[in-house]
């Protein structure tokens, strides 16, 4: 009886065989996905999970006893799967928790873990109680960002085209702050910020206090503590993820291009604007996701470097979820932060996209 | 370049000096944690500061709950970065080495856990642990969450060095004779093994310094930030910028002999051909 059947796997054509390494891995991603999420449980948890190692055995026995093209179509989907499945479990599988408990409440006041029964007044809750931290959240987010595009621009061109052969070594120096720990670099704010610290001191000096207070980046002749602190922070620790892209976008660019244009009796500024800046727009739209995200749902700079007023959004969430246990409206607030960062990205590479994201 | 005029000049100079402030910017917490090292502080907190003294670098390690938590820092990114490298490279060989069905959908799944801000990874992998009995919170759910995220970040990295790879030597060994599994080892795998590597010594490092998904995910465990965090409410004691300078200096080592000997190799590779 084996024979029939070994004889129709080495038949396999490579096409036949791309159609069931694809169909196998989407069928043990889901199976993994349905345990991990728990839309199935106990016994019938475990018929899946057994399920799902048959098809593995068996795209295992097709890899083995197929003809050479079976093996070769087939070799991509086999190295995919053990990432995949991982990813599967636990990165798709949280997704789908968080938005449960989101949807979820305490059946009693001392339950410790909620049980799912579409409550929506979470998702009220979020927005009610912790609006002005959403507005802060991405009002800071989206200032440091644009701080960053302005500090870290330069900074790259400098390094792209006068970088000469030190180039590597200042791409380095970009980077070697960033080896040290993201919480004690923080802490080094504080320390430089702090009101008996050199920057105030300097700025008492300078006399500039009174304008930077007219700028509201002082309030009360304190530098920390204030939304400029935080802000200042942000901006400081994801300089790095928009200088090196913005740096790999410039050093693609062809210096001819630019001469070309002066040939053709652009100014300088000129050849800046209409050659170099349009393609350099990949790098800022990669830069500019890798600061907004993170920036907009970290806490630790508000921790260290503001005040009780300012608090954003991943206060909120850290706070309510491992302080009050709240998991319900802790949950309903990281799905809405998610899903307001997807629609502003989706919107964004509308205007900005470019294929080459990764 | 074409004839420079008294305003390019002017423009030029006030670019390189904006530059200049742009690395000074970015040095100068550095410069503070180095410095408040060798501070005596007065107090707990070593924000002040105070007078100079050598007492901290004679004890390094005198903070036994900040060694350890490091210690337990390393081991947990030494086990997460192994697997995530294994899935990563895995996963990135399959993307370059083979055009196949869902290619285009797999690489934008792949791009997904970069694109969610850590504290919805954070916080939606607690709410996977929390409802079950199978693993408790601590050494192994922190190892689970940072290699989440890794395995993408290697996937990713390792695939844009090996953008490059000339497949074809693959099929050079192969008319030779030899096995795909020989193939590999010996082909592929030696040449490609540079970009796995630098892959995941930078995993490593985004697991050693990693806040907050690690925050959720721990339970009663303390790695190298949490301590750090925990403590900063009560005390901040100079070692902490001790360590940090170790660290520091350890990694800048670490980087200047990679990027020594990869010179080196190119150039001798590049002598030979």
């Amino acid at each position: 009886m084996a024979a029939p059947v070994v004889s129709r796997v080495r038949n396999l054509t490579g096409s036949s065989s791309e159609r069931i390494g694809l169909t196998g891995l989407v069928l043990v991603g889901v199976a993994l996905l349905a345990v991990g999420a728990r839309w199935v449980s106990g016994p019938i948890a475990l018929v899946v999970l057994v399920l799902a190692a048959l098809v593995v055995v068996g795209f295992i026995t097709l890899a083995v006893l197929g003809s050479p093209e079976t093996k070769r179509a087939l070799s991509p989907y086999g190295l995919l799967k053990p990432g995949s499945l991982w990813l599967a479990i636990f990165y798709l599988a949280p997704l789908w928790t968080l938005l449960k408990i989101s949807l979820s409440s305490k059946e009693t006041r001392f339950a410790v873990f909620p049980t799912f029964s579409w409550e929506f007044s979470n998702y009220g809750k979020a927005f009610s109680d912790f609006g002005p931290q959403f507005t802060r959240a991405f009002l800071y987010a989206g200032i440091a960002t644009a701080l960053t595009i302005l500090i870290g621009y330069p900074i790259a061109y400098v390094i792209a085209f006068r970088g000469g052969r030190f180039r590597n070594v200042l791409l380095g120096l970009v980077v070697i702050p960033f080896f040290t720990s993201y919480l004690i670099r923080t802490i080094a704010w504080t320390s430089i910020l702090a009101d008996s610290g050199p920057a105030v001191k300097v700025l008492d000096t300078l006399q500039l206090s009174g304008v930077l207070e007219f700028l509201n980046i002082m309030q009360d002749g304190k530098l920390i503590n204030t939304p400029a602190a935080v802000i200042g922070g942000l901006t400081y620790n994801f300089l790095p993820f928009m200088i090196l892209p913005i740096y790999v976008s410039l050093e693609k660019i062809d210096v001819r291009l630019v001469e070309a244009a002066q040939d053709l009796y652009s100014s300088a500024s000129r050849a800046f604007r209409k050659v170099v800046v349009p393609l350099s727009i990949p790098g800022i739209f990669a830069g500019t996701l890798l600061t907004f995200i993170p920036a907009a749902g970290d806490f630790v700079n508000a921790q260290f470097l503001g005040n009780p007023n300012t608090t954003m959004i991943g206060n909120s969430i850290q706070d309510q979820f491992l302080r009050q246990n709240n998991y319900p409206v802790a949950s309903a607030m990281s799905f809405v932060l998610m899903a307001i960062i997807t629609v502003l990205v989706i919107i964004y590479s509308r205007f900005f996209g470019t294929e080459d994201l990764a | 370049m074409s004839v420079m005029t008294k305003r390019g000049r002017a423009g030029r100079a006030a670019l390189n000096l904006f530059a200049a402030f742009g690395f000074l910017y970015l040095f100068l917490p550095i410069a503070f944690i180095v410095a408040f090292s060798f501070n005596d502080p007065q107090g707990k907190f070593n924000i002040v500061w105070s007078k100079f003294t050598l007492d901290n670098w004679k004890e390094p390690f005198s903070d036994r709950g900040l060694t350890d938590a490091f210690v337990t820092s390393l081991q947990i990114a030494a086990v997460s970065t192994l697997i995530a490298t294994v899935l990563g490279s895995m996963i990135a060989i399959a993307l370059s080495r083979y055009r196949f069905k869902g290619s285009a959908a797999y690489n934008f799944f792949l791009v997904l856990p970069l694109t969610t801000p850590e504290i919805v990874l954070g916080s939606s992998l607690a709410t996977l642990f929390l409802g079950q009995s199978v693993v408790d919170f601590g050494f192994t759910t922190i190892v689970i969450a940072h290699a989440m995220f890794q395995v993408s970040f290697v996937a990713l990295t390792v695939r844009a060095r090996i953008r490059g790879f000339d497949w074809t030597l693959e099929q050079a060994a192969q008319d030779l004779g030899a096995s795909p599994v020989r193939t590999f080892w010996k082909v592929t795998f030696p040449l490609i093994l540079p970009g796995i590597l630098a892959a995941s010594l930078l995993a490593f490092a985004l697991s050693l310094d990693d806040f907050i998904i690690t925050f959720f995910n721990a339970g009663s465990t303390l790695t190298f930030p949490l301590q750090i965090f925990g403590a900063a409410r009560v005390q901040l004691p100079p070692q902490i910028n001790v360590l940090a300078t170790v660290i520091l200096v350890v990694t800048v080592a670490i980087m200047g002999t990679g990027s020594f000997m990869g010179e080196r190799r190119r150039r001798r590779l590049g002598q030979t051909a």
